[in-house]
């Protein structure tokens, strides 16, 4: 096989896969993200550390995320509106999935880029009509490749990154979500 | 206590089980086949009544046994199947032992012991031909579906006259689904069709039996050890095909234009409503480009480049539904065509995987010798999961089984 190179160590994810075949607690993860108020609208999460292979674990950098909402909102804009998080992530794995099934099938890649447009009746979250729902009504991702690859192997490498993908999943299928007050 | 003692032990009277046993006695090995129920049981009781092989019947070749009928494109309903497999026992004397039904199954020194309805029985070897579907699988979240509604599986399903008026909830769009969505929908009823992963095809392909390719091609005899993720391959949903007289296709489109509703994949019940994932659109893409991709395989191996007639990609709604009120009224029945699972509570030796699956080698049962199974999808190849595989696999498993014997194994006079 030609040796390609997209960045991605498929190899260590196969091994792992392997790995934790025989070893499902290992591949318990959680992750976590820490959100402190600031002022109106405006919040700032942090993220460093998260739990998995059985251990605490922490990356490289803290980061922080600034939430907040757009001046047609009537708010500062400090930030993204929580939302638009939801794009960030569903884009980031998207082509995260895209770079990885395509080094695993030796395809070279030499741009990946994506469009994602999440469409949102914010009747809903103003409680102007009870039939609007609160979260998006849609979501549209257009990808634009360039890769020595055919239409359709790219077509393939897209579909098989929805496929692995877990914010896809979170977003098209429903999750539990427990919220307390400690 | 005395138990019986034979050389081998076959359980189950399908076809999979006569099978061996035709092998068996090609070699003069002493054996009981036994059976729960009937010969070909689970075609007799497991089926629903419109049901015919997906499979056309010439492919349905037994040992032995070609088509040699009026009809080789046609495709059997189940009580052909039954005769079919009938007379397969009949022409090979098979020593079947009706009503008799295997309760435990354990390891001795020097071989299994096996306790029957029947009697208590000792063999050296054993081989499971049980069938793979002795189950219908249904989602853990089944339980909270609120009870007006009434819950079906392929073995309690047999027409739509059974079904009570109102709409109809099918799970699952492998074959079964397809066929008894398009059957209830035709009957009258409006069906919803949950679909998540599924494998597309045609009837035809250039004018053949899309199996036809699938045989000839060389497809169904990529082996076990070639498959590149196996436990994947052996988990592959039954292609959307049916059989009938007209040869038709029976894919979503098909369904869409006969008036069925798709969702996707059902993912929850929620306070009395059935949630469906939004990823309809992509679990189509999948299949439509696996399809083409298969077929394109088709026309390279025939060194026909001529394009082949287009076939549309599947038309997903711009919307499907999310959310669906099962204590509306709108649905009065739902059913699981969400696949089967054999049944191994007899089984007294730890043989099964994590996931409840037999580990086996081909068919040889590695941690455990002198024991050894057929007819469990791609079992050897990819064609072990249609009756048409057997052959090959009842042969290698007998040889394999005949040489551990003492003794040796020369095959006994062929016919
Ligand atoms: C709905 C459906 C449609 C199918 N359509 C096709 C098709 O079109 N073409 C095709 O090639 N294949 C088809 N198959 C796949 C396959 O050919 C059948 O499943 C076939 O019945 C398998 O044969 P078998 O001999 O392996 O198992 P079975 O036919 O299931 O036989 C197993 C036998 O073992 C008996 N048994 C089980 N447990 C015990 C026990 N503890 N003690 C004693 N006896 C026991 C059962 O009663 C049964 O008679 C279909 C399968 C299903 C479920």
């Amino acid at each position: 096989m030609t040796t390609i190179d997209n960045g991605v160590n498929v190899q260590a994810l196969l091994d792992a896969r392997e790995v934790l075949k025989g070893a499902p607690e290992a591949a318990q993860f959680t992750w976590r993200a820490n959100s402190k108020w600031t002022k109106g609208v405006h919040s700032t999460t942090t993220i460093e550390k998260f739990f998995g292979l059985g251990q605490e674990q922490t990356h490289k950098n803290e980061t922080e995320f600034a939430s907040d909402h757009p001046a047609v909102f009537a708010a500062e804009d400090n930030g993204i509106t929580p939302i638009e998080y939801l794009l960030v992530g569903l884009a980031g794995c998207l082509t995260a999935g895209v770079a990885s099934v395509a080094q695993n099938r030796g395809i070279q890649l030499r741009s990946v880029e994506a469009t994602v447009e999440g469409n949102h009746d914010i009747r809903g979250i103003l409680g102007a009509d009870s039939d609007v729902r609160n979260g998006y009504n849609d979501i549209k991702v257009t990808f634009h490749i360039d890769a020595d690859a055919s239409k359709e192997e790219i077509e393939a490498l897209v579909a098989q990154s929805q496929k692995r993908s877990a914010v896809f999943d979170a977003l098209t299928n429903p999750t539990d979500v427990t919220v307390e007050v400690a | 206590m005395s138990a019986e003692r034979v050389t081998t032990v076959v359980v189950g009277a399908g076809h999979a089980g006569l099978a061996a046993s035709r092998f068996l006695t090609g070699r003069s090995i002493d054996h009981v086949v036994l059976e729960r129920g009937e010969v070909a049981n689970s075609w007799r009781r497991e089926r629903w009544d419109s049901l015919r092989l997906l499979t056309p019947n010439w492919l349905n070749r037994l040992p032995g046994l070609p088509y040699t009928g009026p009809d080789p494109d046609g495709y059997l309903t189940s009580g052909e199947v039954v005769s079919l497999v009938e007379h397969f026992a009949a022409v090979n004397r098979a020593p079947v032992r009706t009503g008799t039904e295997l309760t435990s199954l354990s390891r001795t020194d020097d071989g299994y012991h096996l306790v029957t309805g029947a009697g208590e029985i000792h063999a050296r070897s054993v081989v499971l031909a049980s069938g793979a579907c002795n189950v219908p699988v249904t989602p853990a979240f089944a339980a909270a579906v609120p009870s007006p509604v009434r819950q079906l599986t392929p073995f309690t399903y047999r027409n739509p006259g059974q079904v009570p008026a109102g709409g109809v909830l099918v799970v699952g769009a492998s074959a079964t689904g397809v066929q008894i969505a398009a059957e209830l929908q035709r009957s009258g009823r409006q069906v919803i069709l949950s679909t998540g992963e599924h494998v597309r095809l045609p009837r035809l392909h250039r004018d053949r039996d899309v199996l036809w390719w699938m045989d000839a091609s060389g497809v169904w005899d990529q082996r076990y050890d070639e498959v590149d993720d196996l436990t994947r391959a052996r988990r592959l949903p039954s292609p959307q095909l049916v059989g009938g007289p007209k040869r038709e296709t029976l894919d979503l489109n098909a369904l869409t234009e006969l008036g069925v509703e798709l969702v996707g994949r059902w993912a929850a019940v929620r306070q009395e409503s059935a949630l469906f994932s939004g990823g309809l659109r992509n679990v189509c893409a999948l299949a439509d480009l696996k399809m083409n991709r298969l077929l394109t395989g088709f026309n390279q191996w025939a060194g026909i480049t001529s394009p082949a007639e287009e076939i549309a990609p599947t038309r997903v709604p711009a919307r499907t539904r999310l959310k669906l009120d099962l204590s509306s009224g709108e649905i009065g029945t739902i059913i699981w065509a969400t696949g089967f699972r054999p049944d191994y509570r007899w089984l007294g030796v730890p043989v099964l995987d994590e996931k409840g699956r037999l580990r086996h080698e081909g068919g040889v049962v590695a941690d455990s010798p002198g024991l050894y199974a057929l007819g469990l999808p791609l079992l050897r190849r990819r064609r072990s999961t249609f009756l048409n595989g057997i052959e090959d696999d009842a042969r290698f498993v007998v040889d394999h089984l005949a040489g551990r014997l003492p003794g040796g194994s020369e095959p006994a006079g062929r016919q």
